[in-house]
Formats: structure tokens, sequence, C-alpha cells
């Protein structure tokens, strides 16, 4: 089991023309069942065409209804990233994971807005996507890092989801599924859902929960696990050397307002008896410690 | 991105937010060119004399308390003020101690002030709405208010088709104390500093404080705006205003070569792929007892030329004593970051310790590079080694290669 993807899950990638959308659902389809799962891609005025054998569409509406997908990536450029989430809210899809980096704020405030009371989960933007190892991966990260395994993983960062995968796959352990959220201050799923996730997933035995400053999405999660999680969790923040009012490379990387700083996330998460550790070179090692 | 306060109410007058009149001034001669130009304020019916303010324009908060504004009773006292700030260094609690050189002023027509107010409008990430936040009590830091006095905080959400509604604004304005007959005025200015906000894409709109005046007009007396670097690409007029005397020299070199860069005070240069992994590093480095000189992410692509570009500025650091590169490569392979790391030490002549982590694809192959280079690289097994190494290194501890 996973969850939110799994061997079954039949993808259509958007902007699949440009640079990076060749790239990665070349190196998706070359991950696992790829080429089964990556059924499609979307370009406006590029429909009938095909890239390495993957029939193109002009829009997602028609590439759902000949293929039968269900999700979506995004590598649509910043200007048009936030209309094709729109695109494929409006097709209907369960799905869209949002990888492009350097949305606009007003763009993403006016989709999620109208994302109320649809049915489509969004993870990302600015996300490196998520995997269920040795089953499918959708988005960016290197896939030899991952194995098969226990452990839930979720992230706004990328580097350091790898980081924490890396360490659990060198323990020996590997992932139900890692799934990073993204970096940006207004964006889909949040840890807090994917927690939720993780808890109801059979084949999940414990989460390594990563956050960063700023918002309060950690801390609301943290209280979810406290009150309702029935696995153990793991922590680690980043940004306690950060200065206030500046941003740390993610747009929602920012300390404002006195708000948002590392010591009052994992003050709460350890108040809410989510183990933390202040090295993240130690967080596969702090997991292993929570196993039973 | 963010601007002076004299640009901020350029752009607050074309969308109709009311302002007192004022003039920028980037030399002596100018300021007292503004100031006739003004004629001060009105003689009110006190008939006390007209009254011109001078305000130091840098981007930081606390000015008036520094001495960045104050106030001229005649236009010769407008020139001596002006000769006194122009070149000199602000010191306020956001410069930080080594302060801003004043470059320009703002030269405005006294206001007055019968009531300061505030307002601001900033995203809100929970609710991933606008919200307007206003308060009674203007002229103060808005964070002690909302410490101390968190009811005098109101706020309300706005939604992005409909705008800011009317009767929002005039609630909001009735309860932080606007009066009656002046409501449907601050109700106007509110929505008009929304459209402001909302079509040139800011993160944040302050107006602190917002003021009533003696003749009964609701008007921006401050104005700050900051602007979502990821919508500049639509907004040329505001790339325009950009000062790059404001911003830290070596951040803007950086920004040349697309690395993500921030200036720290710390000793131990820091070059990372990511910006979770790169703040992660910063802290490792803080957990074993040193201290970051930079945040720095190059990326997911760390070529030769972007390591050779980050190295050159994380030099110019007089402090700088050792340079940590921490790189987890997933689609870059490990060699070829390798590569990149050794011409780049190369080119720039590196004196100072090199400890460098490599993790991820090809990674035997990427050590195998740095040892064989010949150049003094120390190279560490993890993030939590790596970190004790460079703090070592950096204290001029021998550290084994």
């Amino acid at each position: 089991m996973s969850i939110l993807i799994d061997r079954n899950t039949r993808v259509i990638t958007q902007g699949i023309t440009g640079k990076t959308g060749q790239f990665h659902t070349k190196m998706c389809r070359e991950y696992a069942n790829g080429k089964e799962c990556f059924v499609a891609g979307v370009t406006p005025g590029k429909g009938g065409q095909d890239f390495e054998g993957v029939p193109i569409y002009n829009t997602v509406k028609e590439a759902k209804a000949a293929t039968g997908a269900t999700v979506s990536v995004i590598y649509v450029p910043p200007p048009y990233a936030a209309a094709a989430i729109d695109e494929a809210v409006d097709a209907g899809l369960d799905l869209v994971i949002c990888i492009t980096e350097g949305i606009p704020v007003r763009d993403m405030i006016r989709t999620r807005y109208r994302m109320q009371g649809k049915k489509t989960r969004l993870i990302g933007p600015n996300c490196p996507g998520l995997i269920t190892p040795d089953e499918i991966k959708i988005g960016i990260m290197p896939g030899h890092i991952h194995r098969k395994g226990k452990i839930g993983i979720v992230s706004r960062s990328g580097t350091l989801t790898y980081e924490a995968v890396g360490q659990v796959s060198a323990l020996g352990l590997g992932q139900s599924s890692a799934v990073g959220i993204g970096g940006d201050p207004v964006n889909g799923v949040k840890h807090v859902e994917v927690m939720k996730m993780f808890n109801d997933d059979p084949d999940t035995e414990a989460v390594i929960m990563i956050g960063e400053i700023g918002g309060g999405d950690e801390e609301t999660a943290a209280r979810w696990v406290k009150d309702n999680m029935k696995k153990p969790v793991v922590g680690f923040i980043a940004g306690v050397t950060a200065p206030p009012g500046k941003r740390m490379g993610h747009a929602g990387a920012i300390i404002s307002g006195g708000k948002g700083t590392a010591q009052e996330k994992l003050s709460v998460m350890e108040a809410c008896g989510i183990k933390v550790t202040r090295n993240p070179a130690e967080m596969g090692k702090l997991l292993k410690t929570v196993l039973g | 991105m963010n601007i002076h306060e004299y640009q901020g109410k350029e752009l607050f007058r074309k969308y109709g937010v009311a302002t007192p009149r004022g003039v920028p001034a980037f030399s002596v001669d100018e300021a007292v060119a503004a100031a006739k130009s003004l004629g001060g304020r009105e003689a009110p019916a006190d008939g006390k004399a007209p009254v011109w303010v001078v305000k130091a324009q840098i981007h930081a908060g606390g000015r008036g308390k520094g001495g960045g504004v104050k106030l001229a009773r005649s236009v010769d006292e407008v020139k001596a003020l002006a000769q006194q700030m122009l070149g000199m260094t602000l010191v306020t609690h956001q410069t930080g101690p080594q302060g801003r050189v004043v470059r320009r002023l703002l030269i405005e027509e006294g206001a007055d002030i019968r009531k300061e107010l505030y307002a601001a409008l900033v995203v809100d990430r929970g609710l991933q709405r606008v919200v307007l936040m206003a308060s009674s009590e203007g002229g103060m830091d808005i964070e002690e208010v909302a410490a101390h006095h968190p009811e005098k905080i109101h706020k309300v959400a706005i939604d992005p088709v409909a705008g800011l509604a009317g009767e929002d604004a005039e609630d909001i304005a009735r309860k932080i104390g606007v009066p009656e007959s002046l409501v449907p005025q601050a109700r106007d200015l509110l929505k008009n500093l929304y459209k402001c906000f909302d079509e040139c894409d800011c993160s944040l709109a302050e107006v602190n404080p917002l003021i009533v005046t003696g003749d009964g007009r609701v008007v921006a007396l401050d104005a700050k705006l900051n602007f979502d670097d990821n919508a500049l690409f639509r907004h040329k007029d505001i790339v325009a205003m950009r000062d790059l005397d404001e911003e830290d020299p070596a951040e803007v070199e950086a920004s040349k070569f697309d690395l993500n860069y921030i200036q720290l005070d710390g000793d131990i240069g820091c070059l990372v792929n990511g910006a979770g992994l790169a703040m992660a590093t910063m802290d490792t480095i803080k957990l074993f007892g040193g201290s970051p000189a930079n945040f720095l992410d190059v990326g997911g692509g760390a070529t030769t030329e972007k390591v050779t570009e980050a190295f050159k500025i994380m030099l110019k650091s007089p402090k700088l004593a050792a340079i940590l590169v921490n790189i987890f490569g997933g689609i870059m392979k490990c060699d070829v970051i390798a590569a990149g790391v050794v011409a780049a030490a190369r080119q720039v002549g590196l004196k100072v310790p090199l400890v460098v982590r490599l993790e991820g694809t090809n990674v035997d192959l990427g050590k195998k590079i740095l040892a064989d280079s010949g150049l003094p690289i120390i190279s560490a097994a993890d993030m939590g080694d790596a970190a004790k190494k460079v703090v070592a290194a950096a204290r001029g501890v021998a550290v084994a290669a």
C-alpha cells in the first residue's frame, strides 16, 4: 500500500513538450512501472503529436477522455502554471502535482479560490512531487535513492526530502511514499493532510515530517498528530539560523512579524509528542529509535 | 522587492489613495526647490507658520526614532536638514548596527494630525487570502500592538474575485475609530489600497500611520510596499523603481548568476543545492559551534560557472575562514559536480579550507575526482561530519582530507 499513487495510477504530463517536461517524463517513464503509468501529454496546439510514443493532446479534458488518466503533473512555466492547474481541476482530475517554481502568489490565491468545493487535490507548486518506491515516481526526485518500505516522508523542501530518503534507505529501511508538498506560501495539500493519509495507510509504520520556517502548517500538523496519530512521528525544522524578514530561497520560507520561527515550530512539535532532532544528519537514526 | 516611501506614495496617488503632497529630492538644491514648490502646509486657522517634513528615504522602518524624519518651519530649515541628512548613515532597529547611507529625501507638506491609525494588506497563508488588517493604534510598531493588545487589531479576509467589499471596509473603518462623517472616505481609500495591492502584485502594503487630519481628510502618511518577486515579470514599471543602493552588493551580484544568496555575518561560507538543505546546512554548522557567512542555494544545476561565481562572491567577505559545499546530487550527478568544484577552486585560487560533502548519483566517482585533484579538499561522509570538519577548519585546526 501507499498513499495517493501506486502502480495503477495513470498520469498526464502538462507541458510535455518543454525541456523540463520532456526530461522528467522520460526519467519517470524509466522508473518502475512508469511506461504503463505515463499515458498522455498536454501541450496546447500540439495535439496529435507524440513524445517518445506518449500521445499529446491539446487539452487535459481530451487527454483524460482518451486515456482515463486521473492524475496530472505540471511543468508549465510560471506565468501560465496557475491556469494549467485550473484546467486540470476543471477536467475533474483527482490529483494534480505542480512542480513549477515561481508562480505569483496572486495567481495561486485565485486558483485555490476556484478549487473550493472541487474534488481535485493539489500538491505543490514548487515541489519535487511524490513517489511510491518500486511502483511509480511522479516528479523530479532521483528514483534510485528510494527503497520500498514502511516509512512515510513529508516535506516542504526537495533536497531535504532526498536527504531523509537517503538516510532511511541507508539504514536498510524504506519508504511507503515520500511526498514533497512544496515551498510556496499558498499551496495545495499541507503536512496535516498527508499525515492523515499516512495514518490511514496500513503499510506505513512511522513518519518523518520535515518543515521549515514560515507559516504555521507544521504546528497545525503537530496538534493533529497529538490528538489522532496512531504511529510514531519524528521531525526536523530547517531555518534555526535564518534571520527574520529574509526570504530563504523558498517564497514561503520567511519569518515575518516574529512568527514562523524554527524554534516555535520545534517547541510545538515536541509538546505534541513528536520526537525532533536539531541535526538533519540524524533524522534516520532518530526514526530508528521510535520503531517498535 | 521593496521600494522607497516616495515611490510607494506615487503609486498610491495613481490608485486614488490620498497622501500628503510631496516631492523627492536627491540633492540639497532639489530639496530647496521642492520646499518652494510645495509652499508648506497652508497656515491653519490657528495662524501657525507653514510646515514641511524632511524624510530620509531608506528601505527600513524606524526612521523617525533614528533621526531620519524632521520638521522644518522655513525653506532655510529644509535646506539645513537636507544638508544634514543627505549622506548621513541612518541607524534604526531595522538597519542593523551598520546603518544605511541616506541618498534620497522626500520633502512633504506638513500634516495636521488628529488621529493616527494603522492599515495593512498582507497574504494570510492559512486562509490563502489577502487580509486587511487595521488598528486604532497607528504610529506604533504593529508587532507590539499585536503582542500586547491583540483586541485592537481588526482583520477581514478579501474575496479574490469580488475585491474588498464596501461594507467590510466601512466596518473596519468604524472599528478603528474613523469619525462617522469620514467613514465613506476611509472606505474608498481602503478599497483603492486593495486595488493597488492586487494589480501591482504586492506582498505587503502597509500604511503606518493612516491619519485623520484637522480639515477632515483621511490620508496615508507613510507607504511601505513590498512586491512578490515571482510576479515582477509582468511589472516593468515597478522593476524600474528598484534601488540597488539599498540591497546587499553580494546579493545583487549573486542574483545576476541566478544564485539564491543571502549575506549573513559568520565566517563559514555555504554552497548547497536546494533551499531546505541550504538552511539545514547553516543550522548544522551552528549546531557544531560555527557561524554561517551566507545562505546559498545554487539550485538544480551546480555547474562550474555557477560554483566559480559563488566562490568569488563568498571570498569577497573578509571574514571568510572556510567553505562548506553540501550537494545532494539527484538529477545532477556527483562526478559532474565534483569536477565543477575542482575547476572553480582552481580558477579562483582558493586559499581557505574547503570541505565537500557529496551524496547521490555517482558519489564514489565524485569523491575520487576530489581526491585526485591534488587540491586540499576535505571530504566529509555526511552533513554532520561536514559541519564538524568545516567548523574545525575555520578555527585553524588541521583536518584530515
